[in-house]
């Protein structure tokens, strides 16, 4: 049998090419958004991109990093409160918004090569607890006022309509540059390192892997994320009390997004944070019974579809519309 | 002398912190599980202690011999329904399953409790507030009872351990489940013992919490967090360092609170932070290896 099947790899697929364009389209008419969606989806939708932006960046730090954060809400506490501070000391308040998540990211270097020496449940609850601290500690900042808290002056500056759409906006730009930083970060060579990496961090140094550095950089991206998604919900609240911001709900919603949608798929946490949203705005107002079922959901789904909905039906169908893997394709020659 | 009245104070809080600690340490150290429901368990007993005391009039003490048993037998039902499971799945289901499990639970609480803050002080009478004058130093009867029950849940257990069949079973287990399934040991019994006994230990510090101090829906995440310092501090895997580690965290605290309102917190969170630090600092993993290098160094 000479006619062996010759075996070649794919990183594209007409799928993928398709998936990639209408992804295009779709961010060329969201752009256009505030155009034609009227008040209130306009508000929406900024929310959804927010929701979209935590579930990306913690699904890059569990599910392709192997790292359970249960405090990613210190950065988003953090990158509110740094886009307050800055704000306070006279930067352009959207000026504010952008720089806040990369003075945090910048934060998030040396506390890497703390954190990420903890393993396992140790990291989980060790970032809780930093979150807590740095909960005390900006409450300390007199310009914050303790609990009490304050909120972003400078935007009353804007007229509605035109805070509203530049929030829309900025929230947009965030998330296409975020999610395509996961993207980009998961086609790379530090993708498969990171995958590795998780899957066996022995192993992964044994063949060469730099583990610290290609762990660093998901620990970093994922801090910077979620302190974007921080500084934008402060744009659309205004107020901030340092309680909200740094309380634990926000990696619980990341958690329910990524668990549903699909850990460690690329396309996943974005589908979970579509039906986050969703069931948000029917059930959000029920109150402490619609948080009963999120926190039962994401018990269920770690329990008996821990690939989430995304990923169970790319086992089953085999479609995968990102191209972040490699697809290893037999074409036998005697059908061809 | 202030400052030697808050030392003993923050002591006889870390008995309440290696009580809560207790079961966690034993959960990790047997199944390397970090369960993060625990603190909302905790809470949970507490409301159930409180259930009975109130509307039955019981003493909480009391109350407890019906509670302990009820709650082990959920904490084995825990370990057949989810832990068993998600131990299957891998290092990190543990881990977003009983965060799950956390976040149902507080609001479940609220659901039938509301946001009014209990407390078991009112049910035991004198013995909440009834106190030693030592000159400077007060010693609470109730934090000094606190301290003593922990030394003797932390004492049992390690005696259980060292000393009963189920106890070798269970460390047998610990060590590695296959090999001591093939001596004949049922691992997944063992398993479901050590959660019973886990969640069973938990129970009693969420009554000590009750008693102590009040508790509303969301006060568990706060415990969770406090007996993981602990047992951090005192070094994971160890029963006597969670009781190190619980003084340790009290002292801090009760001296940080001296600096400012806030102090108490920071403190706690800071001490936890340093003694990780220095045992990175200190080459090795093993929490000995600080008090070793801490002996050889120049006085």
């Amino acid at each position: 049998m000479s006619d062996a099947p010759s075996i070649f790899v794919q990183r594209w697929s007409p799928v993928s090419i398709a998936a990639i364009v209408c992804l295009g389209a779709l961010l060329v008419v969201l752009a256009f958004g505030p155009c034609f969606l009227g008040a209130y989806l306009t508000d929406r939708l900024t929310t959804l991109f927010i929701y979209v932006i935590m579930a990306a960046m913690w699904n890059a730090l569990a599910g392709y990093g192997g790292l359970v954060s249960i405090g990613q809400q210190a950065f988003f506490g953090l990158g509110a409160y740094a886009a307050i501070r800055l704000s306070h000391l006279g930067l352009e308040v959207y000026l504010a918004l952008i720089v806040a998540p990369l003075l945090v990211g910048l934060l998030s270097v040396p506390l890497s090569t703390f954190a990420l020496r903890l393993r396992g449940g140790e990291f989980a609850i060790g970032m809780w607890v930093f979150a807590e601290l740095a909960h005390l500690l900006v409450n300390l900042d007199g310009i914050v006022q303790g609990e009490t808290g304050t909120s972003l002056i400078a935007l009353s500056a804007f007229a509605p309509d035109t805070r509203r759409a530049l929030n829309y906006w900025v929230a947009l730009a965030l998330m296409t540059a975020l999610v395509a930083a996961v993207f980009f970060l998961l086609r790379s060579r530090v993708g498969a390192s990171i995958q590795a990496i998780r899957d066996n961090e022995e192993a992964a140094a044994s063949l060469g892997v730099r583990v610290m550095a290609t762990k660093r950089l998901i620990f970093v991206l994922a801090a910077v994320g979620c302190a974007a998604a921080g500084a934008l919900t402060l744009s659309t609240l205004i107020s901030f009390e340092p309680k909200t911001y740094f309380s634990v709900q926000w990696t619980a919603y990341m958690i329910f997004m990524t668990l549903v949608g699909g850990l460690g798929t690329f396309e996943g946490p974005i589908l979970g944070a579509v039906i986050f949203f969703v069931i948000e705005t029917f059930f959000g107002a029920s109150g402490v019974w619609y948080l009963v079922g999120l926190g039962a959901s994401a018990l269920l789904f770690s329990l008996f579809l821990p690939r989430g909905i995304w990923g169970t039906l790319r086992d089953r169908f085999g479609i995968q519309l990102m191209p972040v893997g490699y697809r290893l394709q037999f074409r036998s020659r005697a059908e061809t | 002398m202030i400052w030697a009245d808050q030392v003993v104070q923050g002591i006889l809080l870390g008995g309440y912190y290696a009580l809560i600690a207790c079961g966690l340490s034993f959960m990790f150290g047997v199944m390397r599980i970090v369960n993060l429901a625990h603190g909302s368990i905790a809470v949970l007993a507490a409301y159930l202690v409180w259930e009975l005391a109130d509307r039955l009039n019981l003493s909480p003490f009391l109350a407890l011999v019906a509670v302990v048993p009820a709650m082990a037998a959920a904490g084995w039902l825990l370990q057949r329904t989810v832990l068993d499971r998600s131990l299957r799945s891998g290092a990190l289901t543990p881990l977003l399953s009983t965060f799950g499990l956390a976040v149902m639970l507080d609001n479940l609480l609220f659901e039938r409790f509301g946001a009014d803050t209990r407390s078991l002080a009112p049910n035991i009478g004198d013995l909440a507030f009834n106190s030693w004058n030592l000159g400077a130093v007060t010693i609470g009867q109730l934090a000094l009872l606190t301290f003593g029950v922990a030394l003797a849940l932390l004492g049992g257990l390690q005696l259980f351990l060292n000393r009963t069949p189920l106890g070798r079973a269970i460390r047998a287990t610990a060590d590695d489940p296959d090999t001591a399934e093939l001596v004949g040991i049922d691992a997944r019994r063992a398993y479901a013992a050590a959660a019973a006994i886990a969640i069973a230990t938990v129970t009693v510090a969420g009554a000590f919490l009750g008693m102590r101090a009040t508790f509303d829906p969301y006060t568990g995440p706060a415990q969770l967090i406090f007996a993981f310092e602990a047992i951090v501090i005192g070094g994971a895997g160890s029963l006597w360092g969670t009781l190190i580690g619980g003084i340790v965290l009290g002292v801090a605290q009760n001296l940080g609170s001296q600096v400012s309102p806030q102090g108490f917190l920071i403190a706690g969170h800071a001490v936890f932070f340093v003694v990780l630090a220095a045992r990175f600092g200190l080459a090795g993993r093993d929490p000995r290896s600080l008090i070793r290098a801490l002996r050889k160094a120049p006085a």
